[in-house]
């Protein structure tokens, strides 16, 4: 028997470590997100969708044929043209204009209120599951309150007191739709707080706070994000079902809501069905944009998902 | 680590000893004593830690022994003061001298991870899937220690490479699911030593890994050992791990201690009949005989709510006097010989007794 001296051996070792192609390829965070979200076509159209809507909706005083508002009593209302893209209303304003000024309103009403009662759903739900006890009884039973309440007497009422301008409805949605959220961390935080990386987590002697933090909500970024991306959706339609009774905002603000309730008349008159078609049409592109992403979201930010 | 310096028996104590009477530099890093854990459930009381004392002394690895539900995991979350809420603890534990048990929440923090640190049985479970093994590595440092993002990275990379973990610069970047299973338990490792802890408590490291992996993570603990001179707590149900590495040994049998010495001691004189009981149903390649089946401790492991009175053992012992003390009386634990203990009341007579029930 032949001895290979022990250099040879820690020799080929190195070598083998080395072989080209045998590295391990370490990817980033953001590179495995990406490579998850690009595979889904449809969260990629959405994306699409979305981006350009806020563009075009934020850029409208670049982007829109005529200023807004503009009335031009010279101008017969008509249907769809190459002059008027969407058409001309009663007041003789033009509807792509007023569809994309309204935009501006509808998505910023959307993208703020998921925004904090996404925020204030995270702290509320994070907070209830992990302390327990009567934290969680009291925050529990406080989202139970908020749930029962009929939420578009609330909303009209409130409305009228607040002022019925974008703003107040932020507010109002906001402290109206942070309860589902709460509830779905909660639940999150129950399950995973009493999983053993929580606990190796406070032998390592990591405050409460921390664990929260560190730990737990990086955990349910998917439920998180799916809710906040539901949020949008809802608060857009809220403000136009409010909007469109006659609840919400009124003229010389423009929303969705605002465009859909001036065309109550057009509902029933089939040479008019533009001025239902189009603000109608963007507020149902958001809506799907915005639950199609959510979806895929949850996939693309779970590390151990293979598909 | 097998080869037990003679002056260490020294450092055994009466489990009753203020840990005052240990002189000098062989002062216990952490002495546990008459340690109790009871927890409170419908069903009555569940006496999980039943009166345990032990001590531990740096660069010293005491292996704690026993079948499933005797106690040796509640001892170390004990310890560390890790135990849900509803579970009452009585006894003292004693870091550096100053007993750490039930004192505040704060103070135990600083304690955790940084002085006394865990090492978890099941390495995937205890890592968080969704954050990778760097940052959970760093985030066991910045619990502690504020260090430059620069800094912190290169103590991680140091870490990984120390337990063992090929092109750390890479691997630490990955997630706990791209790693196998031994490499996980190195990142475990890796993370609780972050901090340079003086005692160190492994809760059946091994347990979910196969023998070859098995052997290089003890091995890591060795080398780890040699380094930082932690005392380490080795907690497992496998005799040959705690034959390999334990400098001492504490079997536990429903929640009390059965027996309690050196390596060689608990292997080759043991001097109660549970161990005894263990080591005989050890499958030895040297004494194969065709067709003889392994020994086997009859009857079951006691439930830790109806504990046998008298010495828990004594259903299952052949050497039991079912008429007299065994039945009525617990078993002090008794000094042998300089720091061989066992609590059984035939200990000294063992080698003569006639097994009654064998």
């Amino acid at each position: 028997m032949t001895v290979i001296p022990e250099s040879d051996i820690a020799g080929s070792q190195t070598e083998l470590e080395l072989a080209p192609g045998a590295e391990p390829v370490a990817r980033t965070n953001w590179q495995l997100f990406r490579r998850r979200f690009f595979r889904h076509k449809l969260a990629l159209a959405s994306m699409v969708v979305l981006f350009v809507l806020i563009v075009v909706c934020f850029g409208a005083a670049w982007i829109a044929p005529f200023p807004k508002n503009e009335t031009n009593l010279l101008i017969v209302p008509g249907g769809p043209s190459a002059h008027h893209w969407f058409g001309t209303n009663e007041a003789g304003q033009d509807m792509l204009t007023q569809v994309l000024y309204g935009g501006q309103i509808s998505l910023k009403i959307g993208l703020a209120v998921a925004f904090f009662s996404t925020v204030v759903g995270v702290v509320v739900g994070a907070i209830a599951g992990f302390f327990g006890g009567w934290i969680d009884q009291g925050l529990s039973r406080l989202t139970d309150l908020f749930l029962i309440v009929p939420e578009l007497a609330i909303l009209g009422v409130a409305i009228q007191r607040l002022g019925r301008s974008d703003n107040a409805f932020i507010f109002v949605l906001a402290a109206l739709g942070w309860m589902y959220i709460a509830r779905v961390v909660r639940g999150q935080v129950l399950s995973i707080r009493e999983k053993e990386f929580i606990e190796a987590a406070r032998a390592s002697g990591a405050s409460g706070t921390r664990i929260i933090v560190r730990h737990i909500l990086p955990n349910c970024i998917g439920p998180i994000m799916v809710n906040a991306t539901l949020a949008i959706a809802a608060a857009v339609i809220a403000e136009t079902t409010l909007t469109y009774l006659g609840l919400g905002l009124q003229p010389p603000a423009t929303s969705w809501g605002i465009l859909l309730n001036q065309a109550e008349g057009a509902v029933t008159s089939t040479s008019q069905f533009y001025l239902v078609f189009f603000p109608g049409l963007f507020l149902i592109l958001t809506v799907l944009a915005v639950n199609f992403l959510g979806d895929d979201l949850r996939d693309a930010f779970d590390p151990q998902s293979h598909h | 680590m097998t080869d037990v310096d003679p002056t260490d028996l020294d450092t055994f104590l009466l489990p009753d000893a203020p840990a005052a009477m240990v002189a000098g530099e062989t002062a216990p890093l952490l002495s546990v004593r008459n340690l109790t854990v009871q927890f409170d459930t419908d069903d009555g009381i569940v006496h999980a830690v039943d009166d345990v004392s032990f001590d531990m002394v740096a660069n010293e690895t005491l292996g704690i022994v026993g079948e499933s539900g005797s106690g040796k995991s509640v001892t170390s979350l004990a310890i560390l003061g890790l135990l849900p809420k509803g579970a009452h603890v009585t006894g003292e534990v004693r870091f550096r001298g100053e007993n750490i048990l039930g004192i505040n929440d704060n103070a135990l923090r600083e304690l955790r991870g940084d002085r006394i640190a865990m090492i978890f049985q099941d390495a995937l479970a205890a890592l968080n899937p969704v954050l990778t093994v760097g940052h959970q590595v760093a985030e066991a440092i910045s619990v502690h220690h504020d260090l430059s993002r620069a800094d912190r990275e290169a103590r991680v990379i140091e870490l990984l490479d120390l337990v063992g973990i090929s092109q750390p610069d890479q691997r630490y970047k990955q997630y706990p699911h791209e790693f196998s299973g031994g490499m996980r338990q190195r990142a475990m490792i890796a993370m609780s030593i972050a901090n340079d802890p003086d005692v160190l408590i492994a809760d059946e490291p091994t347990t979910a890994l196969d023998v070859t992996i098995q052997a290089q993570v003890l091995e890591v603990l060795e080398r780890i050992q040699d380094r930082t001179n932690s005392a380490i707590m080795l907690i497992t149900h496998d005799l040959g791990v705690v034959a390999g590495v334990a400098d001492r040994v504490v079997v536990m049998y429903a929640g009390r201690h059965a027996e309690m010495g050196t390596v060689d001691e608990i292997f080759y004189e043991p001097k109660h009949p549970y161990t005894r009981g263990l080591l005989a149903s050890l499958p030895r390649v040297d004494r194969r005989v065709v067709n003889e089946r392994l020994h086997r401790i009859e009857g079951q492991p006691p439930s830790s709510i109806f504990v046998p009175s008298g010495c828990a053992f004594h259903p299952r012992c052949p050497y039991a006097d079912l008429q007299g003390l065994c039945v009525t009386e617990i078993p002090p634990l008794v000094d042998l010989e300089g720091g061989h203990f066992s609590a059984c009341h035939f200990a000294k007579t063992l080698d003569e007794r006639i097994p009654p029930h064998a």
